[in-house]
C-alpha cells in the first residue's frame, strides 16, 4: 500500500520535474542565446538556420564591439555617476530611514506616505520638467546634472528599504544599551549600525544596479559624447542593426558584471521586501 | 531662474513645523522612543530637502507647465510662456490618435499583468513540486533574468525575433508546414506588441515567482491538511487556503505590476529604434513624442500628467497594502 502510494508520488514528481525542466529551458533561452552568439563567429550569427549548440569560440565580437564605439568612456561615466548617486543616496537615506523607523513624532505617517508616493511617479512624467530645470541650471549634459536627477528615484528606495532592514532589528537591543549607559548615538553605532551593514551592502548595490540601469534620464539628459553604458548600447541597437553578434557581446560585457551582483545581493533583498508582507 | 536674488530658504518648505523648542529641560520623558522632537526632524532634513529640489520642483512644473503654450521658441528664451488654461488637455482630450493610445496602453498593461501574474503564481507553486537541484537551477535562471538590464534584454529580444536570422523564426520553421524565415514580427502593431509583451513578462515574472515563492512558505500547513481532511481537493486548498492567506502579497505585486506595466518605455523605444510608428506608440513614448520629437512641451506634460492621474487609483491600493504592512510591525 505504502510502496504504491510512494511510486505514485515519484511518478509524479518526475513530471513536475519534466515541465520544471521545461521552464528552464525556455526561461533561460534569451540568456544562452545572448552569450552563444557573443561567442559564435560572426558568419555563424548571420545563418537562417543557425544551429542550436556552440560552433567555436572566439573573441572576435567582442573586439568589434569595442572597436565600432569607444566602451570604456560610457562604463566610466556610469560608473561615476552610479557611486555618487549611491553614496549621496545611502547617507541622506540612512538618517532619513532613522527618523521614520525609530522615532515616533508627529507627522511621521504623512512623510511616509510622502516618500512612498513619490516612488510611485513615473519617470517619464517627471523628463519634460526635468529636462527644462536642467536647462535652466546650466547641468544639461553634466554628470552632475544627471546625479541629482538620478536621486528621484535612488533616494526613496534607499529610505524605504532601509526602512524595512531598521524595523527587524529589535528596538531592545538598543534600549539595552542604552540603560548600560550608552548614549542614543553610541547605542546606534556599536548596536543597531554592525546589524545593518549587511543591509546597508544589499541596498547600496542594488541601488547600484538600478543607477546602472536607468535609460531615459541618460538619454535625454546627456549628448552624445557623454553618453552612458546603456545609451551605448542602446545606440548600437540603433545604428549597428545588423551587426548582431558584436551587439550581443557588447550585451554581455553590459550584463555579466550586473547579473552577478545581483546574484550576490538577491536573496537578502527578497528577504527585505517580503519582511513582514505575509504578516498584513 | 529669475528668482536667483531671492532668498533661497523660500523656495523649499521649512523642514521642521517648529513644535515646542527643543528640550534643554529634563523633564522626564513619558515615551523614551519618541526623544527629542527635533531630532527626527534633522534627521529628515536633507532628504526632504533633495527630494522637494528634484522631485517637488519638477512635479509643480509638470502641472504648470501643462496649463501653458511652450514650443521651441519658449524653450530657447524667445517668447514668454503664456498660461492658456485647460487648452492643453481639451486639445489632447479631443484627438482620436490619444484614445487610441489609451486604449493600447491599457490593453498591453492589462495583458501584461494578467500572464505576469499568472506564470508567475504557476511557476511559484511548481518550484515547491520539483526536486532540489532543478529548484536551485530555475531560480538561478530567474534571478538571472532578473537582474539583467532592461536595455540588455531588450537587445537580446530584439536579436531573437530578427525577421532574417532570428532564432526564433527558425526554429518556429521547423515545426511542418511552418515557413516563417523572413516574417518581420513589427511589421504590425499587434504583433510586434505582442513581442514586447513577451519582453516585459519575462523580465517581470521573476520577482514575482520569487516573492510569492517566499509567500508560500509562510502558509501554515496545518491549514493545508486540515482543508484536505475537510475533502478540499487541490484547487480548493490553492482556493480557499493559499490564496488567502497570499492575498496581500498579490495585491502588492498585482498594484506594482500594473503601475511598471502602464510605465514601459525603454522596451518599446529601444524596440522600435528611438522612433516608435504610431501603432507602436503607448502613453509614455506618446508623451515623449509630444514632447520632444514634436517639441511641443506643453502637451507633453498634459499627457504626462493625465498618466499619472488614471495611475493614482491603483497607486491608493498599493500605498495603502503597504501602509497596512507597515502598521503591523
Amino acid at each position: 500500500m505504502s510502496t504504491l502510494a510512494g511510486a505514485g508520488r515519484r511518478k509524479s514528481r518526475l513530471g513536475w520535474n519534466l515541465l520544471g525542466l521545461l521552464v528552464f529551458v525556455v526561461a533561460g533561452f534569451p540568456l544562452y542565446w545572448m552569450l552563444n552568439t557573443a561567442f559564435k563567429p560572426a558568419k555563424d550569427a548571420i545563418d537562417s538556420d543557425p544551429s542550436l549548440l556552440p560552433t567555436g569560440i572566439t573573441f572576435d565580437n567582442f573586439g568589434r564591439a569595442l572597436d565600432i564605439a569607444d566602451f570604456w568612456g560610457p562604463v566610466g561615466r556610469s560608473l561615476v555617476v552610479s557611486l555618487a548617486v549611491v553614496v549621496i543616496g545611502m547617507v541622506v537615506g540612512l538618517l532619513a530611514a532613522l527618523a521614520i523607523s525609530r522615532f515616533a513624532f508627529r507627522g511621521r505617517k504623512i512623510v511616509i506616505v510622502g516618500i512612498l508616493a513619490v516612488q510611485m511617479v513615473p519617470l517619464v512624467a517627471m523628463i519634460i520638467p526635468v529636462f527644462l530645470l536642467l536647462n535652466d541650471l546650466g547641468q544639461y549634459d553634466r554628470l552632475t546634472g544627471l546625479i541629482i536627477t538620478y536621486l528621484t528615484f535612488i533616494l526613496p528606495f534607499t529610505v524605504w528599504t532601509l526602512r524595512g532592514f531598521i524595523v527587524n532589528i529589535p528596538k531592545e537591543l538598543e534600549e539595552a544599551a542604552m540603560v548600560d549607559g550608552c548614549s542614543r548615538t553610541g547605542a546606534f553605532l556599536r548596536v543597531v549600525f554592525p546589524l545593518l551593514a549587511p543591509g546597508m551592502v544589499a541596498t547600496s548595490v542594488y541601488g547600484f544596479i538600478q543607477a546602472w540601469n536607468e535609460y531615459l534620464y541618460a538619454l535625454m539628459l546627456l549628448s552624445q559624447k557623454n553618453q552612458t553604458a546603456t545609451v551605448w548600447l542602446g545606440n548600437f541597437t540603433t545604428k549597428h542593426g545588423t551587426e548582431y553578434a558584436p551587439m550581443m557581446a557588447g550585451a554581455t560585457m553590459m550584463a555579466v558584471p550586473i547579473v552577478a551582483l545581483f546574484l550576490l545581493v538577491q536573496r537578502k533583498m527578497a528577504a527585505g521586501l517580503t519582511a513582514g508582507a505575509v504578516k498584513g | 531662474m529669475s528668482a536667483a536674488d531671492t532668498t533661497t530658504p523660500a523656495k523649499v518648505p521649512p523642514p521642521r513645523q517648529a513644535p515646542p523648542p527643543p528640550p534643554k529641560d529634563r523633564r522626564p520623558r513619558g515615551q523614551r522612543t519618541s526623544g527629542g522632537a527635533s531630532a527626527p526632524w534633522l534627521l529628515l532634513a536633507p532628504c526632504l530637502l533633495i527630494l522637494a529640489l528634484v522631485m517637488g520642483y519638477p512635479l509643480a512644473r509638470l502641472v504648470t507647465l501643462s496649463f501653458q503654450k511652450f514650443g521651441q521658441s519658449q524653450l530657447w528664451g524667445f517668447q514668454p510662456a503664456e498660461t492658456v488654461g485647460f487648452d492643453n488637455f481639451a486639445k489632447v482630450l479631443g484627438d482620436g490618435e490619444f484614445w487610441a493610445v489609451v486604449l493600447r496602453t491599457v490593453v498591453f498593461a492589462a495583458g501584461a499583468v494578467v500572464f505576469t501574474m499568472v506564470i508567475g503564481m504557476a511557476l511559484a507553486l511548481l518550484l515547491q513540486r520539483v526536486s532540489g537541484w532543478l529548484k536551485m537551477l530555475i531560480n538561478i535562471v530567474l534571478v538571472a533574468s532578473w537582474g539583467m538590464p532592461v536595455i540588455v534584454a531588450t537587445t537580446v529580444f530584439k536579436w531573437l525575433f530578427d525577421s532574417d536570422y532570428g532564432v526564433f523564426n527558425a526554429l518556429l520553421s521547423k515545426l511542418p508546414g511552418v515557413e516563417m524565415i523572413g516574417h518581420n514580427w513589427f511589421a504590425s502593431g499587434p504583433e510586434g506588441l505582442a513581442v514586447i509583451m513577451l519582453l516585459v513578462i519575462w523580465g517581470a515574472v521573476p520577482f514575482v515567482v520569487i516573492t510569492l515563492s517566499a509567500g508560500l512558505t509562510q502558509v501554515p500547513k496545518e491549514l493545508e491538511e486540515a482543508a484536505r481532511l475537510d475533502g478540499a481537493g487541490s484547487w480548493g486548498v490553492f482556493r480557499y487556503v493559499t490564496l488567502p492567506v497570499l492575498k496581500p502579497i498579490i495585491v502588492m505585486l498585482t498594484t506594482l505590476s500594473v503601475i511598471w506595466d502602464m510605465g514601459v518605455f525603454p522596451q518599446v523605444f529601444v524596440m522600435r529604434n528611438g522612433h516608435p510608428e504610431p501603432e507602436f506608440q503607448v502613453l509614455n513614448t506618446y508623451s515623449y513624442d509630444r514632447a520632444f520629437v514634436v517639441n511641443d512641451y506643453a502637451q507633453g506634460s498634459a499627457i504626462a500628467l493625465i498618466t499619472v492621474l488614471l495611475l493614482l487609483g491603483v497607486v491608493a491600493v498599493y500605498m495603502r497594502q503597504m501602509l497596512k504592512i507597515g502598521e503591523v510591525e
